[in-house]
C-alpha cells in the first residue's frame, strides 16, 4: 500500500518533469511538525522566558512567513499553506509523517526535540525537505547532518563565534567559564572552547556550577565564590536551561559582565532590533502572535519565506533538485537583519547576522566589523566548508 | 513740523527697507534652501545650498519622505511614528497642519493636481489615498508586506508601489483601485525614479545589489544596472536612493551600506562613476542646477555635498539624527 502510494508519486513527478510548462501544484503545503508533549513548551517553562528558548510555539510564524510571501507569489499562481502535524508524543511522530508523506506534503518545517530529528529525516527521505527552525545542536549540522535537512536557526557553534568576536572586538580576552553539569551544558560549553580558541579570548578558569542550596555545596552554587577571581573580563556562563545563568549578572564578586547563557547572549533575533525593517516584521508577528518574537519565532518565519523564493522560480524542480538549489547560494531570502540570506552548500545551514543582545536590546551584530572572511564574511559564524564534518549531499 | 516729520519719515523708509530686505533675504533664503527631514529630531533643518544650517523647524513624530506642495508654499512631511502628513508653510519656516494618515506611513506621492496624496502605509500594507483639503482618507489598496516606494505615472492614473517583502512592484489603477499587475524585480525593492521622457521606471534593489529597469508600455522589467565596487562584495552594496537628472541622460544612486553614490549612464545602464559618501547614504536630491548633489547619510547623521561635475565630495555636514530626505526648494 505504501509502496504502492510511493510509485504514484514518483509517477506523478515524472509527467511533471516531461510536460515542463504544467507548473507544478500551485498550492504548496508546509507542514510544521512538533510534539505535544515537548518539553520546551510546558506552559511553566514558557513563563520563564529565558534568553534563547523559545517563547511560545511557532505557527504564528510560520503562518506570518506564508502571509508575507503570499502577494510575491500570486503573478506566478503559487501560493503556500501552512498545516499543523502535532504528534502527541515522540511515539506518535512516525504515524503523523507517514501522513504527511501519504498526504505528500514536500516541506516540513521542524520543531523538534534535537532526538527526533533522526527518524524525520528518514522518514522523509528524498520525498520532503526538512527546516529545522529550532534546535541549535550542532551534531545535526555534523554527525547527524542529511542531504534533505536544512537549518534556517543558527547553530551553538554559530552563537559561540558571535559571542567570541564581540569579546574580542571588546578586548575583553579573559573568561572566568562557569560550567553546568548536564551534556547540553557541556556541548554549549564546548562550542565555546572552540570560538574561544578562534577569536583569541583566553580560559582564565572552567568551575562547575550546581544549581543547590546545600550550604556543604555553596562553592558550587554560590554566584560570589565563583566568582571571586581577579583576573577576568567577563564571565561566560554555559547553562542550556537557565535558570542558574539569571541569578548571576550583578551577582558576581567583582564587576564583571556575565555573557552566554545570560548577559550578553547571542540570539538569531530581539523584539528591539529596529533596523533592515525589523520593527515592521516584531510588529506583524506581535499582531498575530500576541507576544513578541524571538529567534525560534525568526527561523520558522524565514523557513517559509525560503520555501517560498524556492518555488517562485524553481517548483518544477524535483526535490533533490530543489536541495541543490538551496545549497548553491543561489536562492535568497531577505531575513530582515541586513542582507540576504542563503544556506551553505556543505552543512544546509542558513547563513545570517547574529545579535548580540543584553534583555533591553541589541549591543552589537555579528559579524562584527573587521572580521574578514577570503569569501562570504557571514561564514565566519560557525563550521566553515572546510571544518564541516557532513558529507551528506543531495 | 519738518524737524519732526523728518525723523518719522526716515524711521519709516528704514522701516520699510528692513522689511524689503528681510522679504529679499528670505526670498533668497528660500530660493536655496535644501531641507532635510531628521528622524530622531523630529524636525526639518533647513540649510543653505552650500549645507549651512539655516534653522531648524518642529514637526511631528519621525519625519521621513518629503514633497513640495503644487505651489511650492508648503512641504508636506510624513511622519511614521505619529502617523501624519505635517504641513510646513516655508514662509514661516513652521508647521501649521496635519492630516491623519494610517499605522507607519513611509513614502508618497501626490496627485498631478497636488490634491491627493497617496501614501504607503507600512504596517497595514496598503496603499492610501488622502484628500489633503479634507484630510479624509479616500480609499486603500492592500499591497504586499512593508510596501515603501510610492510613484505616480505622469497622467496620474496610475501608482506604482514596492513592495519588500512581496519582492514586487505593483502596478495599481487609481481609478479601479485594483492591483493591475505584479512585476517580479529583486529583492527588497525600495525607491523609484522615472526616465524623463516616461519609458522607463528605475527600482532600486537593495538586497540584489542591482536596479531594476521597467518599461513603462510594457510593464515589464527589460534590463538591469548592476553596482559593483572594488573591494566590496555584492552584501555590501545595498541600493535604495535613485534620481535622474532632468535630460534623463543620467541617474544617481545610493549604495546604503557601501557608503557611496553612483553615477549611472542611462543609455547604457553602466556605472560611470562612484562618489564616497558617509555611513548608509539612502536621500538623494539634485540642486536645482543639477550642479550638486545632496546625499543623506543615515548611519553617520550627516549630509554629503556631491560636484556632480567633478564627481567628488565637496563637503559633509552634520545633520541631527538619522536624517531621510534632502528636498532642494525650486
Amino acid at each position: 500500500m505504501l509502496a504502492a502510494k510511493a510509485l504514484t508519486a514518483l509517477g506523478l513527478l515524472a509527467v511533471g518533469l516531461s510536460a515542463a510548462p504544467v507548473v507544478q501544484a500551485a498550492n504548496h503545503t508546509v507542514a510544521l511538525v512538533s510534539l505535544d508533549d515537548d518539553a520546551r513548551y510546558q506552559s511553566r517553562r514558557l513563563e520563564r522566558r529565558y534568553p534563547g528558548h523559545p517563547a511560545g510555539r511557532l505557527l504564528p510564524a510560520a503562518q506570518l512567513g506564508a502571509s508575507d510571501a503570499e502577494v510575491g507569489l500570486r503573478a506566478a499562481g503559487h501560493s503556500i499553506k501552512v498545516i499543523e502535524a502535532t504528534a502527541s508524543s515522540a511515539a506518535d511522530l512516525g504515524k503523523v509523517l507517514q501522513q504527511l508523506k501519504t498526504d505528500r506534503v514536500a516541506y516540513w518545517v521542524l520543531d523538534l526535540p534535537e532526538a527526533q530529528f533522526a527518524q524525520a529525516v528518514q522518514a522523509a527521505g528524498s520525498s520532503a525537505l526538512l527546516f529545522n527552525a529550532s534546535a541549535g545542536a550542532d551534531a545535526l549540522r555534523g554527525s547527524q547532518c542529511a542531504a534533505m535537512l536544512f537549518h534556517s536557526y543558527p547553530s551553538q557553534a554559530m552563537f559561540s563565534d558571535a559571542l567570541a568576536q564581540y569579546l574580542a572586538a571588546r578586548s575583553w580576552r579573559n573568561a572566568l567559564v562557569l560550567q553546568g553539569p548536564e551534556a547540553a551544558d557541556q556541548l554549549q560549553g564546548q562550542a565555546w572552547q572552540r570560538a574561544a580558541k578562534r577569536y583569541g579570548i583566553k580560559t582564565v578558569d572552567t568551575k562547575a556550577f550546581k544549581l543547590s542550596g546545600d550550604p556543604r555545596e555553596r562553592d558550587l552554587s554560590n554566584t560570589r565564590l565563583l566568582t571571586n577571581d581577579r583576573n577576568h573580563d567577563v564571565v561566560a556562563v554555559m547553562d542550556a536551561d537557565g535558570e542558574f545563568a539569571r541569578t548571576l549578572p550583578y551577582a558576581t564578586q567583582q564587576p564583571r559582565p556575565v555573557v552566554g547563557a545570560n548577559g550578553l547572549v547571542a540570539l538569531a533575533w530581539h523584539t528591539q532590533w529596529e533596523r533592515n525593517g525589523g520593527p515592521q516584521v516584531n510588529r506583524r508577528f506581535a499582531r498575530l502572535a500576541q507576544r513578541p518574537m524571538v529567534g525560534q519565532d525568526w527561523a520558522a518565519w524565514v523557513a517559509v519565506k525560503s520555501i517560498a523564493a524556492l518555488v517562485s522560480d524553481h517548483s518544477k524542480a524535483a526535490l533533490p533538485e530543489q536541495a541543490r538549489l538551496l545549497r548553491s547560494g543561489q536562492v535568497f531570502v531577505d531575513g530582515a537583519k541586513g542582507p540576504r540570506l542563503s544556506y551553505r552548500a556543505w552543512d544546509g545551514q542558513l547563513r545570517q547576522p547574529l545579535f548580540l543582545s543584553h534583555v533591553d536590546g541589541v549591543a552589537g551584530t555579528a559579524p562584527l566589523d573587521g572580521v574578514l572572511h577570503p569569501i562570504e564574511v557571514m561564514d565566519t559564524l560557525g563550521v566553515d566548508e572546510k571544518e564541516s564534518p557532513c558529507k551528506a549531499k543531495p | 513740523m519738518q524737524p519732526t516729520r523728518t525723523p518719522i519719515a526716515r524711521g519709516l523708509t528704514a522701516c520699510t527697507l528692513a522689511v524689503a530686505l528681510a522679504w529679499s533675504w528670505a526670498g533668497q533664503a528660500l530660493a536655496q534652501s535644501v531641507y532635510v527631514s531628521s528622524e530622531k529630531d523630529n524636525k526639518v533643518l533647513v540649510f543653505d545650498a552650500a549645507g549651512k544650517l539655516q534653522s531648524k523647524i518642529d514637526v511631528c513624530k519621525r519625519p521621513r519622505h518629503m514633497m513640495f506642495s503644487k505651489d511650492q508654499t508648503k512641504i508636506y512631511v510624513c511622519c511614521g511614528d505619529s502617523n501624519q502628513l505635517g504641513v510646513v508653510d516655508r514662509a514661516s519656516g513652521k508647521m501649521v497642519d496635519t492630516v491623519p494618515l494610517g499605522d507607519s506611513p513611509e513614502l508618497f506621492d501626490l496627485s498631478p493636481d497636488g490634491k491627493v496624496a497617496y501614501v504607503s502605509i507600512e504596517d497595514d500594507s496598503v496603499l492610501a489615498a488622502y484628500d489633503l483639503s479634507t484630510k479624509k482618507q479616500l480609499f486603500e489598496v492592500k499591497t504586499g508586506g512593508e510596501p515603501e516606494g510610492v510613484m505616480l505615472s505622469r497622467d496620474g492614473k496610475f501608482a506604482y508601489v514596492t513592495s519588500e517583502e512581496a519582492n514586487v512592484v505593483h502596478l495599481i489603477d487609481l481609478s479601479s483601485k485594483k492591483i493591475v499587475k505584479d512585476i517580479k524585480v529583486g529583492n527588497r525593492p525600495r525607491r523609484f525614479a522615472a526616465s524623463p521622457d516616461g519609458s522607463e521606471i528605475w527600482v532600486s534593489n537593495e538586497l540584489s545589489a542591482n536596479v531594476s529597469v521597467i518599461d513603462a508600455k510594457t510593464h515589464t522589467v527589460k534590463g538591469t544596472v548592476a553596482f559593483d565596487i572594488k573591494g566590496m562584495r555584492a552584501s555590501d552594496i545595498t541600493p535604495v536612493g535613485v534620481l535622474m537628472t532632468r535630460d534623463g541622460k543620467t541617474a544617481w544612486v545610493s549604495l546604503g551600506k557601501a557608503n557611496h553614490v553612483a553615477e549611472v549612464d542611462v543609455a547604457t545602464r553602466k556605472v560611470r562613476r562612484t562618489v564616497l559618501a558617509g555611513k548608509r547614504a539612502w536621500g538623494l536630491a539634485l540642486s536645482q542646477d543639477e550642479k550638486q548633489l545632496y546625499v543623506t547619510n543615515g548611519l553617520s547623521d550627516d549630509m554629503t555635498l556631491v560636484d556632480t561635475q567633478a564627481g567628488k565630495a565637496i563637503r559633509t555636514v552634520a545633520v541631527g539624527r538619522v536624517p531621510h530626505t534632502p528636498l532642494v526648494s525650486p
